[in-house]
C-alpha cells in the first residue's frame, strides 16, 4: 500500500485504490454476500419482508435435496460436464501433443491459427451451427441417410446434441493449457524413451502425461466449470428430457416467480464450480497464478 | 508397410478429422444463408438467393439489438479499462503475501459461472430499486470483464521498466507526468489489445446477460429466441456477416501487431 502512493503520489494512488475497491465491494462482494443472504430466506410476499417469518432458515436448499427431479438435474449436470471435460480431453490431447512436439513452425502457426479462429465466434453462433447441422430434417441425417448409414432420421436434440455442442465449445479451454504444458517437454526425453525401448503409449504414460499434469488439469477444471454453468447449449441442442441445472435456476427466476429458491440453486452450483476447481487445483499442485493465462 | 507409418496415417486422418470437426458446423450455417430453403439447411439445396440477406438488413428488430449490445459495450469498455489498469497497477505493486491473496480475489470473477454473476447482480440491485436493463447488463459484465483487461495489463507491465519512472521524476517530472507521459504511452497496446476483447467479449456474452437483461433484447438474446422461435436463414445471414467481421478484426488486429514488432524489433 505505502509502496504504491511512494510510486505514484497521494492523487493518483487514491484514485487507483477506490477504483479497485468500488469494484470488489459493489460488484464482486456484495452482490455475493446479498445472494445468499437471498438464499437463506423464505420467499414471502412484500408486506410480510422483514416480518416475523422472515428469518434464516436452510429450507431453500433442503428443498433442492428432497425434490426428486431437481436433484436428478443437478447430479446429472455434474456427471454430464465431468463427462464433456472427459471427451474434450481425449479429443484434443493429439492434437496438443502434435502441435506442441511435432508440428513444423509452419505447420504449428497454421495450426494455432484454426484452432483459434471458430472460437473468436460467439457462443450463440456456435450453438447456432450445431443446431442447423443436427437438426431432424438437417444436413447430418441427410449425409448418414444417403450413404444408407441410417434408414431413418435420428432425433439428436438431447443429450447427445449438447455433449458434441459443448466439447466443440470448450476445445481451446483444453487445448491452449496442454499444449502450452506439453511445449515445455525437452524432445531428448521423448527420444531416450523411445531409444530404451519403450512403446509410444508408455512414453506417453510414464512421460509425457505427467509432465502436462498441470496443463490438463487446468483444462479440465475450466472446461467442467464452463460446462455446468452454460445455458445457450443445453438450451438449443437439448430436449425436455436432457435438461440441465442452469435451465431450472433460469426458470426458478423467470418462471416460477421464486427469487429466493434460485439463489440457492445459484449458489450451489456456485459452491460446487469452486470446490471442483479448488480441490482439483490443490490435488494437482497448480498454483491459481498459472491458470488465469 | 511399418506400423510406424500406419500410425501416422492414421494420424493425418484424425488430424483431418479435427479441422472438419471445428469447420463444417460453421461452413453449413454460412452456406444455408444462401439457400432458398425456409428452414436453414444446405440439404437440399433449393436454389440460390441473397433474399435472406435484404431479409436480415430489413428487420428494424435486429437493429435494435445491434444497437443494444453497442451501447452496452460501449459503457463496458468505459468502465472496464480504467478499473483493469488500476487494479492490474494496484496488484503489481503490493507484496508477496498480501498479493496472492488479493489476486484470488480479483481473478474470482472468471471462476464464477456466468449465471450466478447474472443472478447476484440481479438480486442486488433489486434491494435499491434497479430491475433488468441496459444498466445492470453493463454492471454485470464489467464485473469480470475487468478481469480480463486486468490480466492483459499486468502481462505487459511485467516487461516495465520501473527505472524509466525513476528517470524522469529525476529530471523533474510530477507524479502525474510520470504515469502520463511515461507508464501510459507503455500500456498502450495492452489497453487496445484489452480494449478490443472487452467489446468482444460484451458483445458475445450470453450466460450473464440473460438475467440482467430486464426486456432489453441484445444481439445474442435477438439470435437465441429466433433460433428457438422462428428460425430462417436470415439469422445465418446475420451470423455470416457478425462472423466475417469478426475474423476480419482478429485478422487485422494480428498483422497490426506483427507489423509493430518486426518495426521495433528490440522495445
Amino acid at each position: 500500500m505505502r509502496d504504491l502512493y511512494a510510486r505514484f503520489g497521494g492523487g493518483l494512488a487514491t484514485i487507483f485504490l477506490s477504483l479497485v475497491l468500488v469494484w470488489l465491494a459493489a460488484m464482486v462482494l456484495a452482490p455475493n454476500l446479498m445472494m445468499i443472504d437471498y438464499a437463506l430466506r423464505p420467499n414471502l410476499p412484500p408486506a410480510q419482508i422483514g416480518g416475523p417469518q422472515d428469518l434464516w432458515s436452510a429450507d431453500n436448499f433442503l428443498y433442492l435435496a428432497n425434490e426428486g427431479v431437481h436433484r436428478a438435474i443437478f447430479f446429472k449436470t455434474v456427471w454430464a460436464s465431468a463427462l464433456v471435460a472427459a471427451v474434450t480431453l481425449v479429443v484434443c490431447y493429439p492434437i496438443a501433443f502434435w502441435m506442441a512436439q511435432r508440428a513444423t513452425p509452419g505447420q504449428l502457426s497454421i495450426a494455432l491459427m484454426l484452432v483459434i479462429i471458430p472460437f473468436f465466434i460467439n457462443e450463440v453462433l456456435r450453438t447456432l451451427a450445431w443446431f442447423i447441422l443436427l437438426a431432424y430434417r438437417g444436413p447430418l441425417n441427410a449425409v448418414l441417410q444417403g450413404i444408407g448409414l441410417i434408414d431413418a432420421p435420428i432425433r439428436w436434440q438431447g443429450d447427445g446434441g449438447v455433449l458434441a455442442g459443448m466439447v466443440y465449445a470448450y476445445i481451446l479451454f483444453m487445448l491452449l493449457p496442454i499444449y502450452n504444458a506439453i511445449e515445455s517437454l525437452d524432445k531428448s526425453q521423448i527420444e531416450a524413451a523411445r531409444d530404451l525401448g519403450s512403446p509410444t503409449w508408455r512414453t506417453h504414460w510414464r512421460i509425457v502425461i505427467p509432465h502436462a499434469k498441470a496443463g490438463i488439469a487446468t483444462g479440465c477444471v475450466f472446461t467442467f466449470m464452463l460446462a455446468a454453468g452454460s445455458y445457450v447449449a443445453p438450451a438449443l441442442l437439448g430436449s425436455p428430457g436432457s435438461r440441465w441445472f442452469t435451465e431450472i435456476i433460469y426458470n426458478w427466476f423467470f418462471e416460477g416467480g421464486d427469487w429466493n429458491r434460485g439463489a440457492a440453486y445459484a449458489l450451489t452450483l456456485l459452491v460446487l464450480c469452486l470446490a471442483v476447481v479448488l480441490v482439483t487445483l490443490r490435488v494437482f499442485r497448480v498454483n491459481l497464478t498459472d491458470v488465469a493465462k | 508397410m511399418t506400423p510406424d507409418r500406419i500410425f501416422r496415417g492414421l494420424f493425418v486422418l484424425y488430424l483431418l478429422a479435427f479441422v472438419a470437426y471445428l469447420f463444417m458446423p460453421l461452413i453449413i450455417m454460412g452456406a444455408a444463408a444462401f439457400n432458398t430453403s425456409r428452414f436453414p439447411t444446405v440439404i437440399p439445396w433449393q436454389g440460390t438467393t441473397l433474399d435472406w440477406f435484404s431479409a436480415m438488413w430489413a428487420d428494424a428488430a435486429m437493429w435494435r439489438a445491434l444497437w443494444t449490445s453497442a451501447i452496452v459495450a460501449f459503457f463496458v469498455v468505459l468502465v472496464a479499462l480504467p478499473v483493469g489498469t488500476a487494479a492490474a497497477l494496484v496488484l503489481t505493486t503490493l507484496h508477496s503475501r498480501a498479493r496472492s491473496f488479493a489476486y484470488a480475489v480479483m481473478v474470482s470473477p472468471l471462476l464464477t459461472p456466468g449465471v450466478v454473476i447474472g443472478i447476484s447482480t440481479l438480486i442486488l440491485w433489486r434491494q435499491v430499486g434497479i430491475g433488468g436493463g441496459i444498466a445492470l447488463i453493463v454492471v454485470a459484465q464489467t464485473t469480470f470483464i475487468i478481469c480480463y483487461v486486468m490480466l492483459m495489463v499486468m502481462a505487459r507491465l511485467q516487461r516495465f521498466d520501473r527505472t524509466q519512472e525513476e528517470a524522469a521524476l529525476g529530471l523533474g517530472a510530477s507524479r502525474l507526468m510520470v504515469f502520463r507521459r511515461v507508464l501510459l504511452p507503455f500500456l498502450r497496446p495492452a489497453l487496445l489489445a484489452s480494449g478490443g476483447l472487452a467489446i468482444l467479449q460484451s458483445v458475445e456474452n450470453y450466460n450473464t446477460t440473460l438475467f440482467v437483461r430486464g426486456f432489453e433484447t441484445p444481439l445474442t438474446v435477438f439470435i437465441a429466441t429466433k433460433v428457438r422461435t422462428g428460425l430462417t436463414p436470415a439469422v445465418n445471414a446475420l451470423a455470416l456477416v457478425i462472423i466475417a467481421v469478426t475474423v476480419i478484426g482478429a485478422v487485422a488486429y494480428e498483422i497490426a501487431r506483427r507489423r509493430q514488432l518486426s518495426a521495433r524489433p528490440r522495445s
